[in-house]
C-alpha cells in the first residue's frame, strides 16, 4: 500500500491505496466519483479523462500514487446544475451528448483542449478531440458545441 | 400547445443534467453491500473440446470465493440461451438450432466463449483465480469462410453443413423470367464486413439473490429489462417472471449489441444464489470485442435486370449470412425478415426473389446492429442501382427518379411481403441534390483532378421498415414474442405527471421526448412531467429499444394513454361542471363548456380525481391513471437520400469525406433536434462500415481487431460536419404520424460512401472497409 | 494488473540503485505504454520506479546548435518548443492530446516500439542519446524490435539535438491506433542528409539509398525512383509489406518537398 496524499476538485484527501491502483480506479471506488469512466483496456477511449495539474489525461493511465502531491479535478469538480462549466452549458445547448457515458471525459478533454490553444476551429477541434471515442453522436454536436463554449471560456 | 416544449420544438435534454456532471448511474456505478467480483475464463480456442477442467487452482488462490464451470449450471437445470426468431427453410423445415449452453459444457466454438466463471472478493482475486483454472482441450480446426461453411467441417453435431436454414422470399419463376427479358443485367459481388458494435460503455451486470423472497435482482446493461426478464425466467430457468426483477439503468449506449440475453448475466444472476452473495461483473473491452454479438458479415451475389429504358424488371439476391458460432437472441430474423424485405427500396420493381442461408462458424455470434439486415439490403440495392446507371451511361438520380414508387402509388405492396404505407422519395431527393450542389460536382471534380487527386460522387435513396413491430405479422413469421409496447401516464394529485414506459433510453432522449409529448396533449408544464423506464418493477410490460421503434410503438402507447386520461378527466371535468362530458371540451390544459365562462384547468380536474368528494361513485372512479399497449398496423417506412462525396489521395489511397448530405423523412417529428442527432450518429456508423471498421479473424480464428489499437472507431477528425435535413410525409397508422430515426443514417449512409469511391476510382467493386490500402491497390489496378 | 512495489525515485542515483535491488524491475516514465501493459497482465514485475521525482530529466533546453530535451520531457513540452519545427510537429502528432500531456521521450525511446515516432527523431536528426552512465549515438540506440543499447537499469536522461539546416517528418498514421505505419524524418545537418523511418521494419531505420540522392540533389524528384526492399517489412491488417515500401516512399518525398 501507499499513502496518497492529493486534492480532488479543491478537496484535501489522505488515502492508502495499492500500490497498482489506478486513479480512475480511486476516483470511482474509494471517493465514488463515478462520473469518471471505463470504457476501454488500452488508453485510447478517453471515457476517463480528468485533468491533473491542469492538463487532460486518461485516469486509466496515470496510477493514483502518480498522483500524489497533485491536484485532480473530475467531471464532478466543474459545475453543477445551476453554475455549470460553459462547457457543460454548451454540451446541453448543442446535443452533444446522447447516452451520456463518453460524455464527462470528452468534456473534460474539450476544456483542456480550450484550455491548452488560442483559438480553435472546426478542424482543430475534431484533432484535438483525437482521445475521446463517442459511439451515438457522430461528433458533430460535440464539434458545435466545443467551439461555442471556446467563445465562454 | 404549440410551444417552446411542445411536440416539434427542439427541446434541450432533461437528462444531460446528470450525464455532463456526471451523475449519471450506470450499471457499473452501482455497488452493493457484500458484492463479488466475476471473472470469466474464456476459451483462447476457436474449436475445441473441453477435456477437462480443474478449477482447483482458482479454489485455493487467496480471495476466491467460488469457481463454476458449465456443468454446475447445468446441474442446476440452468437452460440454453435462446433464439427468439424461427425461420422456415425454403422446404418448410425449421431453422436449425444448435444448443447454446450459457457457459460451455462439452465444446468451446469461438475465441472468447467462457468455459468458466470465478467468483473473488476483488476483481483481482477473481483474476488470480482465473489464471489458475487449468483446462485441457483437444483443438480442431476452425471453420471461419462463410461463403465455403457448408463445406466444411460440421461445427455443430446437430447442425448438418453449418447451415441453419435455407431461406428464401419472393416470386422465383417471375423474377427468372424477368431476367430472360431484360435487356441489361447489372451483377455485383458483395461481402458485407463484418462490425464489432463497441457501445462505449461495455457490458455490465449485478445480480442479488434474496433468500427471505426468493427474488433475483437483476441491474444489467440491457437495451429491453423486460426481455431480458423473459428470457432468463422461461428459458434460462432462473425464477419465474414475479420473482425475477430486472433493472437497466442508465445504459451508455447498444446499437443492438445490449438488446441480446448473453452469457454474462446469465451466469451472474444464477451464481448470486449459488454464493448467497451479490456478483457483480463488468466487462474488459477487450471481453467486449470477444464476446459483444458482432454485426453484418454477408457473402452476396445480386443481380438487376433492367429494360432497354432504364426500368427495373428484376432483382436477384443470393446471400450467406454468417450467424457466428451459436444463434444469438435474434439473430435468426436480421438476414431475413429484416433483409430480405427491404430489397424493393424505394423502387417498383416488379419481381425480387432473395435466398438467404445461414451458416455456422468458428467465430463471435452475429445478430442485429443498428439498422441489422436494412444496412445490408440498402447496399445491395443503391450499389446495384448505381452501377446500373453507370453502366446504362445514365445520370444517377434520374434513373432512380425514373424507378420510384410516386406519391399517387400508395400504400404500396412490394413483392417482398411489405406495403409501404406513405412516401414522397423525389422529395427526399431533390432536397439532397441541393444541398450537395450537384450540378457543381463537375468543375470540384476537375478542380481534384488538376491537384492530382480524386473525386467523386455517390447516392444512396434507402428505405427502412421499422418502428417494430406489429406483433401479428411477426408473430406469423416466427417471431416468439408479441412486440408491442405499454405506457402508463400516472397523473399524481398535484397534476404533475408521471410515465411509465416500456421503451428503453440509451441515448435516444426519451425522457425529453416523451415528456414533450405527453405536456403537449395535456397541455401542462413540460416541468411536469418525468419519465419512468428501465425497471421490470416500474412498468408493465415492453418490449426495449431498438428497431427505431421508440416513437413509433412506445411514443404512440403512451399517447394513446394520455388520451384516455383525457377522456377520464373529461368524465371528472363534466361532473365538477355539472354538465354531461360531450359538452366539455379540452384544449390546451383547459376543459371548457364552449360558449360559458365555464373551465377548470387540468390541475384542478387532477386533484378532484382524488380527493373525489362527491364522486357518483356507481359512474366514476376515483383517481387518474391509465395504462395502454399499442401494437402498430404496420411497420413503419422512414426513407430518404444521402449524398456523400469524397477526395481520395492518389498517392497514398486515403479518402477524405468532403461532404455528406443526409435528407430523412421520419414524418412529423417530436424534437428535431434529438432527430438531427439521431441521424449523425447513424451516418456515423455508416461512414465506419464503408471507410474503417473490420471485425477480422485470422487463419486460427484468433480475433485480430480485438481493441482499440486495431479496430478503427470512427474518431471526430475521421468524418465531416453532416449537412442533415427532413422531408414529411407522416405515418398514416399511428396516432402520431411519425417513423423513427435511429437507424436511418446507418442504414444509408454505407453505400453512400461506397458509390462515392467507387465513382472516384472508375471501377465496379471494391471491398469494405475502403482502407487507404484497399483504394490505393485499385487505384494500382488490382 | 499484478502486484508491484510502487518507488518515487529522487534522483537517478536512487531510481538506479531501487532498480538494482529488485529481482525485476521496471522504469515508469510516462506510463503511456507501461501501464496498459501492465493492466493487461502482459507484464509481471516486482517493483515500478517512478522518475516523475527526478528534477534533472525535465525540461527542453536550446543552445545556438542544438536543443537538448530531457529524458522526462512530456511530448507536449516538446511541441510547445518552436526550436525544430520537425520535431515539433512529430511531438505534436504523438498519440492523442491526454497521451501527450503524459508520455516522455525517454520512454519513448526506451521502449522503442517499432511504430513509435520519436525513434525516428532520434535517428533521424542524428541524436545523442544521454543516459546515466554515458552518452550513446543514435546509430547505435535502436538495437531491434523493442530493443536498444541500454543496459539494465540504465536510465535516458536527455537527448541532444543538433540544430539542423532543415528537417521535415511525414507520418501515415495507423488509423486505429494512431501509431506510425510509415513515418520518414529526412533532415540536412552541417551538410550531411538523414532519412530515418519508422514503422516500417521492426525497428526504425536508416534509407542509405535516399541520403546518397538527396546529398547529390535535395529534391522530392531525385528519391521518386528509389525502390524500397520490403522483404523483412511488417505487414499487419492495417498496411502489407507492399504498401508500407510505397508509403515510405511517399512520405519521403513529401517530406523532402516541405524543405526544399
Amino acid at each position: 500500500m501507499v499513502d496518497v496524499t492529493f486534492s480532488v476538485n479543491g478537496k484535501e484527501h489522505a488515502l492508502s491505496v495499492n500500490d497498482n491502483a489506478l486513479l480512475s480506479e480511486t476516483l470511482r471506488e474509494n471517493l465514488n466519483l463515478t462520473g469518471t469512466h471505463i470504457g476501454c483496456d488500452t488508453s485510447q477511449c478517453g471515457s476517463c479523462t480528468v485533468h491533473l495539474d491542469g492538463k487532460a489525461v486518461k485516469a486509466c493511465t496515470v496510477l493514483t500514487a502518480q498522483a500524489a502531491g497533485s491536484e485532480v479535478t473530475t467531471i464532478e469538480g466543474i459545475g453543477e446544475p445551476g453554475s455549470l462549466h460553459p462547457m457543460q452549458e454548451a454540451f446541453n445547448e448543442h446535443h452533444a451528448l446522447q447516452c451520456g457515458f463518453c460524455t464527462p471525459g470528452m468534456i473534460m478533454a474539450a476544456i483542456g483542449l480550450v484550455n491548452a490553444s488560442e483559438s480553435l476551429d472546426g478542424d482543430a477541434v475534431r484533432k484535438g478531440l483525437d482521445g475521446n471515442f463517442c459511439r451515438c453522436t457522430g461528433y458533430h454536436n460535440i464539434v458545435k458545441a466545443v467551439l461555442s463554449a471556446q467563445r465562454n471560456m | 400547445m404549440a410551444t417552446e416544449t411542445g411536440i416539434g420544438a427542439s427541446v434541450r435534454r432533461t437528462e444531460d443534467a446528470r450525464f455532463i456532471t456526471g451523475t449519471g448511474r450506470y450499471t457499473d456505478d452501482i455497488n452493493v453491500p457484500n458484492q463479488t467480483y466475476c471473472v470469466f475464463v474464456r476459451s483462447t480456442h476457436a474449436r475445441a473440446t473441453i477435456k477437462s477442467i480443474d478449477t482447483s487452482g482458482a479454489l485455493s488462490t487467496p480471495g476466491v470465493v467460488a469457481a463454476f464451470v458449465g456443468a454446475d449450471l447445468a446441474k442446476d437445470e440452468i437452460g440454453d440461451l435462446p433464439c427468439g426468431w424461427l425461420v422456415k427453410s425454403k422446404d418448410g423445415s425449421d431453422m436449425v438450432a444448435p444448443p447454446h449452453p450459457p457457459i460451455a459444457t462439452e465444446r468451446v466454438n469461438y475465441v472468447g466463449e467462457p468455459y468458466a466463471l470465478v467468483i473473488g472478493e476483488t476483481v483481482k482475486a477473481a483474476k488470480d483465480g482465473a489464471e489458475a483454472i487449468v483446462a485441457e482441450f483437444d483443438m480442431q480446426n476452425p471453420v471461419l469462410d462463410v461463403a465455403s461453411a457448408t463445406q466444411s467441417e460440421q461445427i455443430h453435431e446437430s447442425v448438418p453443413s453449418n447451415r441453419s436454414y435455407d431461406w428464401e422470399l419472393g416470386d422465383k419463376a417471375a423474377t427468372d423470367a424477368a431476367f430472360e427479358n431484360a435487356a441489361h443485367v447489372t451483377s455485383l459481388d458483395i461481402v458485407n464486413n463484418r462490425l464489432i458494435p463497441n457501445a462505449i460503455e461495455p457490458r455490465a451486470a449485478l445480480g442479488s439473490y434474496d433468500a427471505a423472497s426468493e427474488t433475483y435482482t437483476l441491474h444489467t446493461t440491457s437495451q429491453n429489462p423486460h426481455l431480458e426478464r423473459l428470457v432468463l425466467a422461461a428459458f434460462v430457468n432462473i425464477a419465474p417472471e414475479a420473482k425475477l426483477h430486472v433493472i437497466s439503468p442508465d445504459v451508455g449506449g447498444g446499437f443492438g449489441s445490449k438488446i441480446f440475453v448473453y452469457a454474462e448475466e446469465t451466469a451472474v444472476i444464477w451464481a448470486s444464489a449459488k454464493v448467497g452473495r451479490p456478483v457483480k461483473w463488468t466487462a474488459d473491452r477487450v471481453e467486449s470485442f470477444l464476446s459483444d454479438a458482432h454485426g453484418r458479415d454477408h457473402v452476396t451475389h445480386a443481380e438487376l435486370a433492367l429494360s432497354e429504358e432504364g426500368d427495373f424488371l428484376g432483382l436477384r439476391v443470393k446471400t450467406t449470412a454468417n450467424m457466428g458460432a451459436y444463434l444469438s437472441t435474434f439473430a435468426s430474423s436480421v438476414p431475413t425478415y429484416l433483409y430480405g424485405t427491404l430489397m424493393a427500396g424505394q423502387y417498383k420493381t416488379p419481381a425480387i426473389y432473395v435466398e438467404v442461408q445461414a451458416v455456422f462458424t468458428n467465430t463471435a455470434p452475429v445478430d442485429a446492429y443498428r439498422g441489422a439486415g436494412r444496412p445490408e439490403a440498402t447496399y445491395v440495392v443503391e450499389r446495384l442501382v448505381e452501377t446500373a446507371a453507370r453502366e446504362l451511361n445514365t445520370d444517377v438520380a434520374d434513373l432512380r427518379r425514373r424507378n420510384f414508387i410516386r406519391p399517387e402509388d400508395f400504400p404500396y405492396e412490394t413483392p417482398v411481403a411489405l406495403t409501404y404505407d406513405t412516401g414522397n422519395y423525389a422529395a427526399s431527393l431533390d432536397k439532397a441534390l441541393d444541398y450537395a450542389d450537384y450540378a457543381g460536382f463537375a468543375a470540384r471534380k476537375a478542380q481534384s483532378e488538376a491537384e492530382g487527386k480524386k473525386r467523386g460522387l455517390g447516392f444512396s435513396c434507402y428505405i427502412e421498415a421499422c418502428g417494430l413491430a406489429p406483433s401479428q405479422v411477426a408473430l406469423s413469421l416466427g417471431a416468439g414474442v408479441g412486440l408491442f409496447e405499454s405506457a402508463e401516464v400516472r397523473v399524481d394529485v398535484t397534476g404533475s405527471v408521471t410515465v411509465m414506459t416500456g421503451a428503453h433510453s440509451h441515448g435516444q432522449g426519451h425522457e425529453t421526448t416523451f415528456a414533450q409529448l405527453v405536456s403537449d396533449k395535456l397541455g401542462i408544464p413540460f416541468e411536469n412531467v418525468s419519465v419512468v423506464h428501465g425497471d421490470t418493477r416500474r412498468s408493465d410490460y415492453g418490449l426495449g429499444t431498438y428497431g427505431s421503434r421508440s416513437i413509433a410503438v412506445g411514443g404512440s402507447a403512451i399517447s394513446t394513454a394520455t388520451d384516455k386520461i383525457i377522456a377520464k378527466a373529461t368524465k371528472i371535468a363534466a361532473h365538477m361542471l355539472e354538465t354531461n362530458e360531450d359538452k366539455v371540451s379540452f384544449d390546451d390544459g383547459i376543459f371548457t363548456i364552449p360558449d360559458s365562462n365555464e373551465s377548470l384547468s387540468f390541475g384542478e380536474v387532477a386533484f378532484s380525481a382524488y380527493v373525489p368528494g362527491n364522486f357518483p361513485l356507481d359512474e366514476l372512479e376515483p383517481g387518474l391513471s391509465e395504462k395502454a399497449f399499442y401494437d402498430p398496423a404496420n411497420f413503419t417506412y422512414p426513407a430518404g437520400t444521402h449524398i456523400c462525396e469524397v477526395e481520395i489521395d492518389s498517392e497514398t489511397g486515403t479518402t477524405s469525406i468532403v461532404s455528406f448530405v443526409a435528407v430523412d423523412d421520419f414524418g412529423n417529428v417530436i424534437n428535431p433536434m434529438i432527430v438531427e442527432g439521431q441521424v449523425h450518429g447513424g451516418l456515423a456508423q455508416g461512414i465506419g462500415q464503408a471507410l474503417l471498421e473490420h471485425g477480422i479473424y485470422d487463419a486460427d480464428g484468433q480475433l485480430v481487431s480485438g481493441s482499440y489499437m486495431d479496430y478503427t472507431m470512427p474518431r471526430a477528425d475521421d468524418l465531416p460536419d453532416f449537412v442533415v435535413d427532413t422531408t414529411s410525409t407522416p405515418c398514416t397508422h399511428n396516432p402520431l404520424g411519425v417513423k423513427g430515426c435511429g437507424e436511418a443514417g446507418a442504414i444509408g449512409a454505407t453505400a453512400a460512401v461506397m458509390n462515392a469511391i467507387t465513382d472516384a476510382l472508375g471501377i465496379k467493386e471494391l471491398p469494405m472497409p475502403a482502407t487507404s490500402e484497399t483504394v490505393w491497390r485499385a487505384i494500382q489496378g488490382g | 494488473m499484478y502486484s508491484f512495489r510502487y518507488h518515487k525515485a529522487g534522483s537517478t542515483q536512487e531510481a538506479q540503485e531501487l532498480h538494482a535491488s529488485s529481482g525485476e524491475a521496471t522504469y515508469l516514465a510516462g506510463g503511456m505504454t507501461l501501464i496498459p501493459t501492465l493492466k493487461q497482465r502482459l507484464a509481471n514485475v516486482d517493483d515500478v520506479i517512478d522518475l516523475a521525482g527526478i528534477e534533472s530529466l525535465k525540461g527542453v533546453m536550446t543552445s545556438g546548435t542544438s536543443i537538448k530535451v530531457g529524458g522526462m520531457a512530456r511530448h507536449n513540452e516538446v511541441a510547445a518548443d518552436s526550436t525544430i519545427e520537425a520535431l515539433v510537429y512529430l511531438a505534436s502528432g504523438i498519440g492523442d492530446p491526454q497521451v501527450r500531456n503524459r508520455g516522455t521521450l525517454g520512454g519513448s525511446i526506451a521502449n522503442n516500439d517499432p511504430a513509435a515516432d520519436y525513434p525516428a527523431a532520434v535517428l533521424g536528426l542524428n541524436g545523442t542519446v544521454h543516459t546515466s552512465d554515458r552518452t550513446i549515438p543514435a546509430d547505435e540506440f535502436f538495437t531491434g524490435l523493442f530493443e536498444t543499447a541500454l543496459n539494465d537499469g540504465e536510465v535516458v536522461t536527455a537527448v541532444e539535438f543538433p540544430m539542423p539546416s532543415r528537417a521535415a517528418y511525414v507520418k501515415f498514421p495507423n488509423p486505429a491506433s494512431r501509431y506510425a505505419v510509415v513515418g520518414v524524418m529526412v533532415s540536412e545537418t552541417n551538410g550531411n542528409v538523414r532519412v530515418a523511418v519508422t514503422g516500417a521494419e521492426t525497428c526504425v531505420f536508416r534509407v542509405t539509398a535516399m541520403e546518397d540522392a538527396l546529398s547529390a540533389d535535395f529534391s522530392s524528384g531525385s528519391i521518386s525512383g528509389i525502390s524500397i526492399d520490403s522483404s523483412n517489412f511488417n505487414s499487419d491488417i492495417h498496411a502489407s509489406a507492399e504498401y508500407r515500401a510505397h508509403l515510405v516512399g511517399v512520405m519521403a518525398q513529401r517530406a523532402v518537398s516541405q524543405i526544399s
